[in-house]
C-alpha cells in the first residue's frame, strides 16, 4: 500500500498542496481529479520525484521512501507524461529498452525480449522499428506506457492521459489502464475528466484550488 | 604553364597537408571540448560558469590572429614563467582554444533547444545525469547544431591560413613563396582553387551528415 502523509507544497508563497494525505491500495486505480490549478499535476510530480514537497512523507508498504532519490535501481514509480516525452531520435524499441539496459543493466537481448512482449500486449508489435514522429497520438502514448512498464515499477502514474488524444481514443486508454490492472500494478491517474475517472477508478481523490 | 604548375604543385600539396593537419586536429579537439565547456557554462557551480563565460568572452572578443601571435611570440616573454611552444603546437593550441569557445556557444543554443520533458522523461526512468546527456540530449543537440557547426568548419578551413603569421608552412605560405620567387600570380590562383576544393568537400560532407540525421523529426 502507498500512503501519502501530509504532503505540502508551495511555489513562491502560494500553497498548492496543503497537508494532503491519501492511501492507495495495492493493485487499485486512484484518480486525482479537479480543475486546473488545483495541484493535480504538482501532486503527481511530487510522487514521481520531479518536484520535492516542502513537507510530508511517502510510505510504501510501511517503509518511508523518497521519490526524488534515484540512487536505488529498484523502480518504484513509473510515469506516463501528458505529452509522452518519448525520445524522438530513438526507435520505439530503443525507447523501451534504453532504461532497462542503462539502469537495470539488462543485456540487450533480454531487454528486447521483454520489450517485444510489452509491445505486443499494447498492440504495437508492428511499430517497433518506427520513430515516434511516425506514430499517432494514441500509439505514442502506448509506447510511453510500454517504456514505463519495462522498468517494472510498482506504481504507474499518468498525467492527463486523455488530454492529448481525440475523444474516440479516450475509452481505448481507459481499457488499457483496466487491462494493466490485471497484471497487479497500482495506478494513479491525474485527469480533469470526472467521467473518465469514474469509469476506471477504484478510488477518486478530488483536489480543489486552495483559496488564500 | 602546365609544366610550371606541375613544378610547384608538390610544395603546394605539402602546404595543404599542414593546412589539413591543423584543420583536423582543431576539429577533433574543439568539438568535444565545446560540449564540455557549454555544459560547464550552464553549471550551477557559479565560479565555473563565470570562468567559462569570461574565457568565451575573451576568445570571441579578440582576433584569432592576435591569439596566435600572443601564444607563439607573447607567452615566451612572460615574466618569471616562460612558456615556449613549437610553431605547430602554438598554432594548434590557439586554434583549439578559439574554436572551442565558438563551438561552446553553438552547443549552448543547441542544449537550450532541448525540451525539459526530455530530461524529466529520462529522470523518471532512472537515468543518471551523464547517461541522459550522452544518450538523450547530445544526439538531439548534434542534429540541431549541424548547420551552425558547418559554418564554423568552413571558416576553419580558411582561418587555418592565419598560421602564416607564425611562420608555419601551410598552403597559403607555399603559394606566396612561389608567387614572389617566380614573379607570377599563378601559384596564388592555384592556392585559391585548392581552398575552394577543400571547402567544397566540407560542404558535401556536411550535407551527408545532415541527411544522416534527418531520419527523425
Amino acid at each position: 500500500m502507498l500512503k501519502l502523509e501530509n504532503i505540502t507544497k508551495s511555489f513562491n508563497g502560494t500553497t498548492i498542496l496543503n497537508q494532503l494525505s491519501v492511501d492507495v491500495n495495492d493493485n487499485s486505480i486512484l484518480s486525482i481529479v479537479g480543475p486546473s490549478g488545483a495541484g493535480k499535476t504538482t501532486l503527481l510530480r511530487c510522487i514521481a520525484g520531479l518536484d520535492r514537497p516542502d513537507s510530508g512523507k511517502f510510505i510504501l508498504d510501511g517503509k518511508e521512501f523518497d521519490p526524488a532519490d534515484d540512487s536505488d535501481t529498484e523502480q518504484i514509480i513509473g510515469v506516463v507524461f501528458q505529452d509522452f516525452n518519448l525520445f524522438p531520435h530513438l526507435t520505439v524499441m530503443e525507447n523501451v529498452t534504453l532504461a532497462p539496459i542503462m539502469v537495470l543493466k539488462q543485456d540487450k537481448k533480454s531487454a528486447q525480449e521483454t520489450a517485444e512482449s510489452l509491445l505486443k500486449e499494447l498492440s504495437l508489435e508492428s511499430h517497433a522499428q518506427q520513430y515516434p514522429f511516425e506514430l499517432s497520438g494514441g500509439q505514442k502514448q502506448r509506447v510511453a506506457i510500454a517504456r514505463a512498464l519495462a522498468m517494472k515499477p510498482q506504481i504507474l502514474c499518468y498525467d492527463e492521459p486523455t488530454s492529448a488524444l481525440d475523444p474516440s481514443l479516450r475509452d481505448a486508454v481507459g481499457k488499457v489502464i483496466l487491462e494493466l490492472k490485471k497484471t497487479g500494478i497500482t495506478q494513479i491517474v491525474v485527469t480533469h475528466d470526472p467521467e473518465f475517472a469514474s469509469n476506471i477508478s477504484d478510488q477518486i481523490l478530488k483536489v480543489t484550488p486552495i483559496n488564500k | 604553364m602546365l609544366q610550371y604548375t606541375s613544378e610547384i604543385l608538390p610544395s603546394l600539396l605539402s602546404g595543404t597537408v599542414m593546412t589539413l593537419k591543423i584543420f583536423f586536429w582543431t576539429l577533433v579537439a574543439s568539438l568535444p571540448l565545446g560540449i564540455l565547456v557549454s555544459l560547464g557554462r550552464s553549471s550551477k557551480f557559479k565560479p565555473l560558469s563565470w570562468i567559462l563565460s569570461f574565457y568565451i568572452w575573451v576568445m570571441r572578443g579578440t582576433p584569432l590572429l592576435l591569439q596566435l601571435i600572443f601564444v607563439f611570440y607573447g607567452l615566451p616573454n612572460m615574466p618569471f614563467f616562460h612558456i615556449v611552444f613549437e610553431r605547430y603546437d602554438a598554432a594548434l593550441f590557439a586554434f583549439i582554444l578559439n574554436y572551442t569557445a565558438y563551438f561552446a556557444e553553438i552547443f549552448r543554443g543547441g542544449f537550450g533547444a532541448i525540451d525539459k520533458g526530455q530530461y524529466e522523461g529520462a529522470k523518471v526512468l532512472g537515468l543518471s545525469y551523464w547517461q541522459t546527456i550522452r544518450k538523450i540530449v547530445v544526439p538531439q543537440v548534434v542534429k540541431i547544431v549541424i548547420p551552425s557547426i558547418g559554418n564554423e568548419v568552413i571558416n576553419l578551413v580558411k582561418d587555418s591560413s592565419l598560421v602564416y603569421v607564425i611562420g608555419l608552412g601551410d598552403l597559403l605560405r607555399a603559394g606566396n613563396i612561389a608567387s614572389s620567387r617566380d614573379v607570377t600570380l599563378l601559384p596564388l590562383v592555384l592556392v585559391g582553387i585548392i581552398y575552394l576544393l577543400l571547402t567544397l568537400i566540407c560542404t558535401w560532407v556536411l550535407k551527408v551528415v545532415e541527411k544522416h540525421y534527418s531520419y527523425y523529426r
